[in-house]
């Protein structure tokens, strides 16, 4: 019986294989590269039959001279290819292709690391880097050696101030940063079945910390009503029993709110176990928990209420920027006292937007906490959207369950 | 492929933010990334890493997707790298580049000498000879190409 990947890529764990690719993705930050490795391949046509995309999130807008000209030239080649294009302002690649674009069973291949949070709708997602992107410009297909996977097994149903990124760190704390490397990771059992779409991205989006190249849910009932409100009329997909290289058995009642310290994101401790550590910086937003809900959530939170120290806000899309100015959630921030930025990446990859001073301590709702990433000298705490608005409220760590 | 190069010894778990910090990527000038190689694990490294086999611990080059990475430690004039295990958009990136990369559980010796065959399927270092993991074929035939872009001009 085959695993969800095997099923998808047609082939069992191991074999190595040539796949068409459905939709390819590449943004400002690793367009560039693209390019210029397409530029010397002797490209000239994009390959048939596969959709191609350029979204501009990485440093939007552009933060100098030397940015501005390198995303003029991808700019004019996006247009000019005939690829789908999104300027900056529209919002976080990853973001984009889950707003009803990516549909079950397909094969996508973004070139960023992130790109396994489409693995959310029961596609096989995966990274690649520019010359791989290049390629499959040039030919529509790309290889790929099927992966083993990894189980996740999830039972039960959140419980107090615990979310989905606390629990998707807390598996990544499990696993190790290499715990699945060269594996897919397979989201199963019937708490999967409990989560929301926003809730299974978050998951999948941290495979790649465990450092799979994939991280799946089969499309079910909550999947199939997520594309039909996008105009998407698909089935769900039926769980084979099958063999897992190695199973991790998580019941979502157990999870308390944590936070990754620094410098890793398997390093986890208890939110409570850091409450009171001073912050100079919170930051809710990319492509880990940007979304309307957890917006949403944060402002829930902090409505009424002043923030005690800065606090950056961005919308992972344009999408959901428009929701919260709709709704009055983002009304609700703003007169809490955070400052609200572009829709995009931020400061996550330390190039502008909010990046940390030496010596600063950032709690952060992103998905790395690496050496330097935001700033050289900065600290970086991972947490979740609760996390972050009740440390925001207090100016240090602060336990969401107080709340 | 032969290569021959002087141990430099890295720890396990290198994240490609510490191989070429993103404050860097801003260009496509590969001096730029030579010169700021690993700065944030150790600035004194760049200069001494032409003619290096760098040796590390387990899961090299795990994170961002930035090819970028692998460039700047081909540009630095790295001859391979060595680890137990890659992380695997890194490994892909490493060899579409042309950037030789070696699975194995080489115990590193700072400033030893290191030689490698991948054909032959070994490298050797401080008088002993270990077995490397083959890289698949399709692999094999990049990195002998002399990476990817080379590899679709000789098949387009």
């Amino acid at each position: 019986m085959s695993t969800l990947s095997e099923c998808i890529l047609g082939a069992a764990a191991g074999e190595y294989v040539d796949r068409k690719v459905d939709r390819a993705y590449a943004h400002d930050g690793t367009g560039v590269l693209a390019l210029e490795a397409w530029k010397d391949m002797g490209g000239d046509r994009l390959g048939k039959d596969t959709e191609y995309y350029i979204q501009f999130d990485h440093i939007v807008p552009a933060n100098n001279g030397t940015t501005a000209t390198l995303q003029h030239e991808l700019r004019d080649f996006a247009k000019s290819s005939f690829m789908q294009f999104s300027d900056i302002g529209c919002g976080i690649c990853h973001q984009l292709m889950s707003e009803g674009i990516v549909l079950p069973g397909e094969i996508v291949v973004g070139a960023d690391s992130h790109s396994v949070t489409l693995g959310a709708f029961g596609a096989f997602s995966t990274g690649m880097g520019a010359s791989d992107m290049a390629a499959i410009w040039l030919t529509g297909e790309t290889w790929f050696r099927v992966p083993e996977s990894t189980g996740i097994h999830l039972t039960g149903r959140f419980s107090g101030a615990a979310e989905a990124k606390d629990l998707a760190l807390t598996y990544v704390g499990k696993l190790g940063m290499d715990g699945a490397t060269y594996q897919a990771l397979e989201f199963v059992g019937e708490g999967a079945h409990h989560l929301s779409m926003d809730e299974r991205l978050v998951l999948s989006n941290l495979s790649v910390e465990a450092g799979a190249k994939a991280g799946l849910f089969y499309a079910d009932d909550v999947t199939v009503r997520y594309l039909k409100e996008r105009g998407y009329d698909v089935g769900p997909q039926d769980a084979e029993p099958c063999d897992y290289r190695q199973d991790l058995d998580l019941d979502l009642t157990d999870i308390v709110p944590v936070v990754a310290v620094p410098h890793r994101v398997d390093t986890i401790k208890p939110v409570a176990a850091l409450a009171g550590l001073p912050l100079d910086q919170v930051f809710v937003g990319t492509c880990t928990n940007g979304r309307y809900s957890d917006l949403a959530r944060f402002a829930r939170l902090v409505k009424g209420r002043r923030v005690a120290v800065r606090t950056i806000v961005i919308p992972a899309s344009a999408s959901v920027l428009e929701k919260a100015i709709r709704t009055g959630v983002l009304a609700d921030i703003v007169e809490a006292g955070c400052t609200i930025g572009t829709p995009g990446c931020g400061p996550c990859i330390g190039y502008h937007m909010g990046v940390l001073g030496d010596g600063e301590v950032c709690l952060s709702t992103a998905n790395r906490n690496f050496k330097n990433r935001m700033g050289v000298g900065g600290e970086i705490y991972l947490g979740s959207v609760a996390t972050a608005a009740a440390s925001a409220l207090e100016g240090e760590i602060a336990s969401p369950e107080a709340a | 492929m032969l290569g021959t190069g002087t141990a430099i010894c890295l720890p396990a778990d290198i994240d490609t933010d510490v191989v070429i910090a993103g404050r860097y990527l801003r260009t496509r000038d590969g001096g730029i990334w030579a010169a700021h190689v690993f700065e944030d694990l150790d600035p004194t490294l760049a200069p001494r890493l032409r003619g290096a086999v760098i040796v590390a611990g387990k899961n090299f080059g795990c994170g961002s997707s930035r090819e970028q990475a692998a460039l700047a430690i081909r540009e630095a004039g790295v001859v391979a790298v060595i680890a137990p295990s890659f992380a695997r958009i890194f490994f892909r990136n490493a060899i579409n580049i042309g950037l030789p990369l070696i699975e194995s559980d080489l115990t590193c010796e700072e400033g030893s000498t290191v030689t490698f065959d991948l054909s032959g399927g070994w490298v050797e270092a401080g008088g002993k000879r270990h077995t490397i993991r083959p890289l698949s074929l399709r692999m094999q035939e990049i990195l002998m190409a002399g990476g990817l872009v080379e590899y679709w001009r000789a098949h387009r």
